[in-house]
């Protein structure tokens, strides 16, 4: 059939128009050397590598039903009073952002759905990134040459936090001003700059007459502008560093092997734009989030007891939530420590994990590039760091719901703060400690496999009545895949003396940076892979077992 | 297979013969690279059966969106915006945002499920593999570039001519300040605005839920009573950022369980006002264990003794809530006998 169309055109002396088109686009974009090296591009194919999709595709669900959003949205709070649909609220006193939220809610038709799916797909978003990030961590793909795209994405999850902050603040309802207010403390809190920061940030006293409107342009412009551009440029970098892949068969560090973007990761990437899409509209068609109605008007003198943010600041508010409230008074002057350090550790906590690619690269000293993704068995100590970390936000995020802890499960709510308060410091270690003996263990396993073969669970007994349990080879594949990792060997100092005899000045990076090096690659801190001569010996069937 | 029937000495061997391997393991490396693993077949690709069937699902796919679609356009037409249905297990929903949810999230997500599954079952699944290339340049392109930025910089003269560079550098420098200065009318400075409330001698203490003045008589042991500054209303301008400062609870404790001396000088009758802003970060305090006289800030569970001059008992509150001087006016009425001593709410810098 293609082919009788093309004949009819060629005998008109036409190209295809979609040819036509390409061709006139090509003249003015130079689109052909761009396809030329993008059109059949090849993405390695692993379940993990689809949460970073599930980021994209929220962002720009967030995006479109965002921009709907502010077709109906008055980023404004004078107050007004309330005669919309909604009865229970008739008459009430409500800034005129709360007031407009009820009409997307009420009156818009699908307003609420729309509603609904921007703020699930924030959530969404925000969790997505959360689980890429630890998926790129604890599969080294962090390392050279995607440093600067590990630093794209923290940023983006950091500047994700802020936007959604200051998108669910926007309807000035009880809770999300609550929120609000917890932020006018925390910033107050600054020493010297504090109370001027927040002056100017909220034109005045709290709550003031400003911030909805100030927010908003945050909100919708400001750190989504940078967000967009940050997001193209990680794309950019996905592109042009190629995607990683897991060690196997026929995959090496120079090659990069899984299907042509055209047709089937175009098909299957966009495909899954659609699917992202359609399961959080079913969300939003089942699933209330944030009933600003049953939660009311913000009002500086209400609270309602439960109140939590969105779960990706879940950490923030357990950090000042389990912090002893210390203050110091001198010469004037109040030092909050109670919340300031919260603050910084806020600061601290995520800067860690932007800075921990470059602490890495620094102690391994490897200069070169790293396609092949780690099992994470095989970093245990980065592993161990990961978990750690992961340990200590889950214990941060535990304390920022103590209260919602307590009463669901009927315990003493200083009971639980107390328990987040030692655990902050003991979980992370104790978890440390138990994945690093994990993957240990798990490298020991897979060295014995090599080594001996798979378990095949037949027992036999041998003619002088010994029973002995058949090991089953690993085909060569498996063995390729299960040894083909590196091993650093840990950094040494240097002779303290030179080739002359003179001593040389042992620096204390020099000696910090070995004893880092010996704690992420020394005796204890790996276990050997399996050498082929080893292999060799024991398949030999010279003393075997 | 089963391994039952093969000597044991004899499976390595066994296995390396069986697998297609591209590269078979030589005897100096076991562990070799066998190169990526023959394309095993889909019934798709051998079945043109299956490959239609793959096809008619995929197109049932796309129809069941495009009825969606058709469903959710109808649903925005018919269903009233007002109407509540029961859906178990939810209960009580919007129909009109169930419906058009749900009908949207089936057009998406079958266009989404035939994608992929055209992709999954029709589409060419041989794993090719394509070369990386080093990221960085090669040496004689890095030392072009080199050159290059040498040749041009010097070119600009700019390191030569340094009258120019500094001028330039401290241009640039100075430029931004307009900006900063732009920036300076977003909010007045904060002067000692957080330490004055609206309470002053003589102003009454009005029930913030009734509006009505409230006479010690009405506050009942056991009870936590709120409180505004009388002529602080709803409609003000300023009525929330009054407030915020403003704002009172209000208990009566049996004087002789005051602990603290100034407490009690400053109660009348066992009536004590205190600051309702918690002084951790500023959450209106809501929860009063009259027992104990405990109050506890719902937001992050800072926990203050009313009956021992607000000192925090439990939680993150730095310090005790600020208490108003309370008595009466010839009338009978609470009053206030003053401001605040100390300013309300979280911490600052300032406030010494």
């Amino acid at each position: 059939m293609s082919t009788t169309a093309n004949d009819t055109s060629r005998a008109r002396g036409k190209a295809p128009a979609g040819e036509r088109i390409a061709d006139w686009a090509d003249g003015r974009l130079g689109i052909y050397s761009l396809a030329k090296a993008n059109m059949r591009k090849i993405f390695p194919d692993h379940w993990s590598f689809m949460l970073g999709e599930v980021c994209m595709y929220s962002f720009i669900i967030i995006i479109l039903t965002g921009v709907y959003l502010t077709l109906f949205f008055h980023p404004s709070m004078n107050e007004v009073v309330y005669h919309g649909s909604y009865v229970p609220l008739q008459g009430q006193m409500m800034s005129e952002a709360f007031n407009s939220t009820l009409h997307i809610s009420f009156d818009v038709r699908g307003g609420l759905l729309v509603r609904q799916i921007h703020h699930w797909a924030a959530l969404i978003f925000l969790a997505g990134m959360f689980v890429h990030m630890m998926r790129v961590f604890f599969t080294g793909a962090f390392r050279k040459p995607r440093e600067i795209n590990w630093l794209f994405g923290f940023l983006l999850f950091v500047l994700g936090m802020f936007t959604g902050f200051t998108g669910y603040s926007l309807p000035d309802d009880l809770l999300s001003g609550t929120g609000v207010r917890f932020t006018e403390g925390a910033i107050l809190s600054m020493p010297i700059v504090g109370t001027y920061i927040s002056y100017f940030l909220f034109g005045g006293q709290f709550p003031g007459h400003d911030f909805v409107a100030r927010f908003y342009s945050i909100h919708i412009l400001l750190l989504p502008g940078i967000m967009l551009g940050l997001m193209v440029a990680h794309l950019i970098l996905v592109f042009y560093h190629k995607h990683t892949q897991f060690a196997g068969p026929g995959k090496t560090n120079n090659n990069v092997v899984g299907m042509p973007l055209l047709p089937v990761y175009m098909a299957k990437a966009g495909g899954f734009f659609f699917l992202v899409f359609g399961v959080i509209a079913a969300i939003a068609a089942v699933a209330q989030i944030n009933p600003i109605w049953a939660i009311g008007p913000y009002r500086v003198d209400q609270v309602s007891t439960g109140a939590q943010p969105d779960w990706y600041m879940g950490f923030a508010e357990g950090l000042i939530r389990f912090m002893p409230g210390w203050e110091i008074n001198f010469w004037g002057h109040t030092l909050v420590l109670g919340v300031f350090i919260p603050l910084v550790l806020f600061g601290v906590v995520l800067g860690a994990m932007a800075a921990y690619p470059f602490i890495e690269s620094w102690i391994t000293g490897d200069k070169s590039e790293h396609h092949i993704l780690d099992r994470p068995r095989n970093a245990p100590t980065r592993t161990g760091l990961g978990v750690a970390w992961v340990t200590m936000y889950m214990i941060t995020l535990v304390g920022g719901g103590n209260d919602l802890w307590a009463t669901h499960f009927h315990l003493s709510i200083n009971a639980v703060t107390w328990f987040v308060r030692i655990f902050f410091f003991v979980g992370p270690v104790i978890a440390f400690i138990a994945t690093k003996r994990i993957c240990l263990g798990l490298q020991r396993r897979d060295r014995d496999k090599v080594l001996h073969g798979r378990e095949t669970g037949i027992i036999k007994r041998l003619p002088h009545g010994e029973f002995i349990e058949v090991h089953e080879p690993l085909s060569q594949e498996q063995l390729h895949t299960l040894t083909t990792h590196t091993q650093y060997a840990p950094a040494e100092i240097g002779p303290a003396v030179d080739e002359n005899g003179v001593e040389r000045k042992v620096t204390a990076s020099e000696k910090l940076r070995a004893k880092l090096s010996n704690a992420y690659y020394g005796e204890d801190n790996q276990i050997p892979k399996p050498t082929s001569e080893e292999y060799k010996e024991i398949t030999s069937g010279h003393g075997h077992h | 297979m089963s391994s039952q029937d093969i000597p044991e000495e004899n499976l390595p061997a066994e296995q390396d013969h069986a697998h297609g391997a591209v590269a078979v393991a030589d005897e100096e490396n076991p562990f070799a690279d066998p190169g990526l693993p023959p394309h095993e077949h889909r019934i798709q690709d051998i079945d043109e059966r299956a490959a239609r069937r793959s096809e008619r699902m995929v197109a049932l796919l796309f129809t069941i969106s495009m009825l969606a679609t058709v469903g959710f356009i109808v649903s925005y037409v018919t269903i009233p915006h007002d109407k509540n249905i029961f859906v178990f297990p939810i209960g009580h929903i919007s129909a009109l945002n169930f419906a058009l949810g749900l009908t949207l999230g089936v057009a998406l997500f079958c266009i989404g499920a035939g994608a992929v599954h055209w992709a999954r079952t029709l589409m060419s699944d041989v794993e090719v593999a394509d070369d990386r290339h080093a990221i960085a340049a090669s040496p004689e392109v890095r030392a072009k570039v080199h050159a290059d930025f040498r040749q041009g910089a010097k070119e600009s003269a700019l390191g030569r001519r340094k009258l120019i560079r500094n001028t330039m550098f401290g241009a640039l420098a100075l430029v931004p300040l307009s900006g900063v200065m732009l920036l300076r009318d977003l909010g007045p400075l904060p002067g000692t605005s957080l330490r004055h409330t609206l309470w002053a001698k003589g102003k009454r203490l009005v029930n913030m839920n009734t509006n009505q003045p409230l006479r010690p008589e009405d506050i009942a042991v056991g009870s936590l009573t709120f409180a505004k500054p009388d002529g602080l209303e709803e409609t003000d301008e300023e009525f929330q950022n009054e407030l915020a400062k403003a704002a009172l609870m209000i208990v009566r404790l049996q004087p002789d369980n005051i602990k603290d001396k100034r407490e009690l000088d400053w109660s009348h009758e066992g009536v004590v006002a205190f600051s309702k802003i918690c002084t951790h970060v500023g959450c209106p305090i809501s929860l009063y264990e009259q027992q104990t006289h405990h109050v506890l800030c719902p937001c992050h569970q800072s926990t203050f003794d009313l009956s021992d001059g607000a000192r925090v008992i439990f939680g993150p509150a730095g310090h005790a809530l600020p208490q108003l001087r309370i008595g009466v006016d010839s009338e009978g009425y609470l009053q206030a006998l003053g401001d605040f001593e100390e300013p309300v709410g979280p911490a600052f810098w300032e406030r010494g």
